[in-house]
């Protein structure tokens, strides 16, 4: 399994993704700059990471998404390498346009970083089929723009090609995460292999870290993966 | 040339940051407020030949996300 992590100036969630990787597929993942216009060779996996790429100036992910190597990403994507975007990494991921929609500041104007309830809402993909559908797991966010906005029609389209991979759970004693329209938390592009969301799985890969709820997304894709090829 | 480029949130798009300064100039006794919304201002320096079609692109590709925000162009 070859895999990269793409690295931009105030990425700072980087290493940690690069140690779920390692870990979990028993190969570490080349780190790429984000000045870089080509992708190692024979890539399966390639994650953005959280963080607060080129200091969100002008809107979270917006630089990142027009940085060289993020044109290199899309066209791999466009070949069907499996690409995750994790919090600042789902912004540029809307940014560049490989997934619909925008992530917008939080409702309640606060950066939430709390453990949330997800539901697992479609288990077809190569991310998710290692979850149950309708699942309940636990996973960490930590972002101030998690408010995921799509316009009404667009919004339908997505559920009704069940593309929304994950939702923040109802019931939550703390209410709403941050607004996001119908509780979106991750998202799929049309053909499965872009996945991008706001919660954390690479903080969530063994006990220590509070539950292993993530580990099974990465044991998910990399399993996946290594049938495929 | 000058180019001032104003980025505005759509209508029917949530401005959580626009109804936080909302509450702030309620709160220091402004009252008669209906609403509040917070945009982006950009100056460009431009070569004067600049086209439309070129501004336009620049605020289509970069400077607005057109998913959420409109964008107005004025030349200085």
């Amino acid at each position: 399994m070859k895999s990269a992590v793409i690295v931009f100036p105030g990425s700072n969630c980087d290493r940690d993704m690069a140690v779920a990787i390692r870990d979990i597929s028993g190969s570490a993942p080349a780190m790429v700059w984000h000045g870089e216009s080509a992708l190692p060779d024979g890539l399966d996996f390639i994650a953005i990471p959280g963080g607060f790429s080129y200091g969100d100036y002008l809107r979270s992910g917006a630089m990142a998404a027009r940085s060289p190597v993020m044109r290199a990403v899309v066209d791999a994507a466009a070949r069907g390498v499996a690409v995750l975007g994790v919090c600042n990494g789902f912004q540029v991921l809307t940014e560049t346009g490989l997934l619909p929609g925008a992530l917008m500041r939080n409702a309640g104007l606060n950066f939430v970083c709390r453990d949330v309830a997800l539901s697992v809402e479609n288990t077809q993909s190569v991310f998710t089929s290692n979850y149950r559908a309708g699942e309940q797991i636990v996973l960490p966010v930590a972002h101030h723009d998690g408010n995921y906005f799509a316009d009404d029609a667009t919004l339908d389209r997505l559920e009704g090609e069940g593309r929304v991979a994950l939702r923040y759970a109802g019931g939550d004693a703390n209410g709403r995460v941050n607004g996001s329209a119908r509780d979106i938390a991750g998202l799929l592009n049309d053909a499965g292999n872009v996945l991008g969301l706001m919660p954390h799985p690479e903080r969530a890969i063994e006990a220590a870290h509070g539950g292993s709820d993530g580990r099974r997304l990465f044991e998910g894709v990399f399993a996946g993966l290594s049938v495929a090829a | 040339m000058k180019i001032n480029v104003y980025v505005t949130l759509k209508p029917g798009v949530l401005d959580p940051q626009g109804k936080a300064i909302h509450h702030a100039l309620a709160s220091l006794g402004f009252a008669g407020i209906d609403d509040v919304r917070a945009g982006r201002f950009i100056e460009l320096e431009v070569a004067n030949d600049t086209s439309d079609d070129d501004l336009d692109a620049m605020c289509r590709k970069l400077l607005a996300n057109t998913v959420i925000e409109n964008y107005r162009i004025e030349r200085g």
